[in-house]
């Protein structure tokens, strides 16, 4: 089978994940190019339809990256996103997509070493899973 | 307000299934309030019918536009410029909005991608309950605010069944015996008395065993 690098788009809170990214980079701690961050005020601004749209688009992962359970810097927005993110995992379900492309999950600014872990692991997950079905469509339907 | 949910993507996609060009109209107003159809839902739910054609190597024409209200003539009129363009159109409104839309465009065939609830309040952040159901001939005057006919599952008139129980109704413990409220609400309002008043038998004909109803403000028309 050929080998697959897959594209991941990382939404990361600027007061937690992007500064553990920033992190990782400062202790040379290495994650996989795959994942793209953008930086977001805060986790909560992320909502369904950019989760979406980066799938629509041709991300084979996408995941959302926020504060620990009680530490938003907004209260709250980490536990909305993650609300999103299982909205849109159901969302999938129903269109026959793998939930499993999207995920949330959450860390402080000091876990650089859990930030390269996951993007690690995310990575390893979307292999699994092969590209996204934007793309395997695409090419299914150009071959019948 | 009139409150709506989305209906299962799939019975949709069925819908949609034999056309490629599709309008989907949201609505700015009731159902924008109860996140079922709003300009929001509507980017989403574009967002789906795509993934759900990508992922068979097919593409889908799907313009978005949201009206302001989808029940009056004169937004609605809005469409004009883009149903010759369009296969289908999708409505996310409640059914007052597919109607209005189907009624002025007889040659586009119109679905709709929610179902209408009931009228409602909202109790907090995303969560609404029943508590209208447009009978015609308010009561709320007389029960101390809350409505028998919209929260009393049966809909009596003068007191509880034999089926409350510790207050909450037997159709479900989760649904609280609206008379209890009543007989509550008319204590704290120092009203008791007014419980002993005997209701007559209600016309239900305002509320719409009459047939469908018309309201004519000849001061308006």
């Amino acid at each position: 089978m050929e080998h697959f690098e897959p594209e991941i788009v990382a939404f990361c809170c600027h007061y937690c994940a992007y500064t553990a990214a920033d992190m990782a980079g400062s202790k040379r701690i290495s994650y996989p190019s795959n994942v793209k961050i953008i930086r977001v005020p805060c986790s909560g601004k992320v909502d369904a339809i950019h989760l979406m749209k980066a799938l629509e688009k041709g991300a084979d992962g996408v995941y959302v990256a926020g504060c620990l359970a009680g530490d938003c810097h907004f209260k709250n927005g980490n536990v909305r996103a993650e609300a999103r993110v299982n909205r849109v995992k159901k969302m999938l379900t129903e269109l026959g997509w793998e939930p499993d492309r999207v995920a949330m999950f959450n860390m402080s600014a000091g876990m650089g070493e859990a930030f390269a872990r996951i993007a690690k692991e995310f990575t390893e997950t979307i292999q699994k899973l092969g590209p996204s079905p934007v793309k395997t469509g695409a090419v299914n339907q150009a071959a019948s | 307000m009139i409150t709506a949910e989305q209906k299962p993507i799939q019975e949709i996609i069925q819908y949609i299934a034999p056309y490629s060009r599709i309008l989907l109209v949201g609505c700015n107003e009731c159902v924008t309030v109860c996140a079922a159809g709003g300009r929001k839902e509507v980017g989403l739910l574009a967002s789906a019918l795509h993934l759900s054609h990508l992922k068979q190597g097919k593409n889908i024409d799907i313009r978005e536009i949201t009206l302001e209200r989808q029940c009056d003539p004169e937004y609605v009129e809005e469409l004009a410029p883009y149903i010759d363009g369009v296969d289908a159109v999708v409505s996310m409104a409640c059914g007052c909005g597919v109607q209005t839309i189907a009624g002025r465009f007889k040659k586009t065939p119109v679905f709709p991608a929610v179902n209408t609830r009931f009228m409602g309040a909202s109790l907090s952040q995303g969560v609404w309950a029943e508590r209208c159901k447009g009978c015609g001939d308010c009561v709320l005057g007389i029960t101390g605010g809350v409505c028998p006919v919209a929260r009393c599952s049966k809909h009596l008139f003068n007191g509880p069944c034999g089926g409350t129980s510790h207050g909450q109704c037997e159709v479900s413990q989760d649904i609280d015996c609206a008379w209890r409220l009543i007989w509550e609400r008319l204590k704290e309002l120092g009203l008791e008395s007014r419980y002993e008043e005997l209701m007559e038998a209600k016309d239900w004909r305002p509320g719409g065993a009459g047939g469908p109803g018309t309201i004519i403000r000849e001061d308006l028309a």
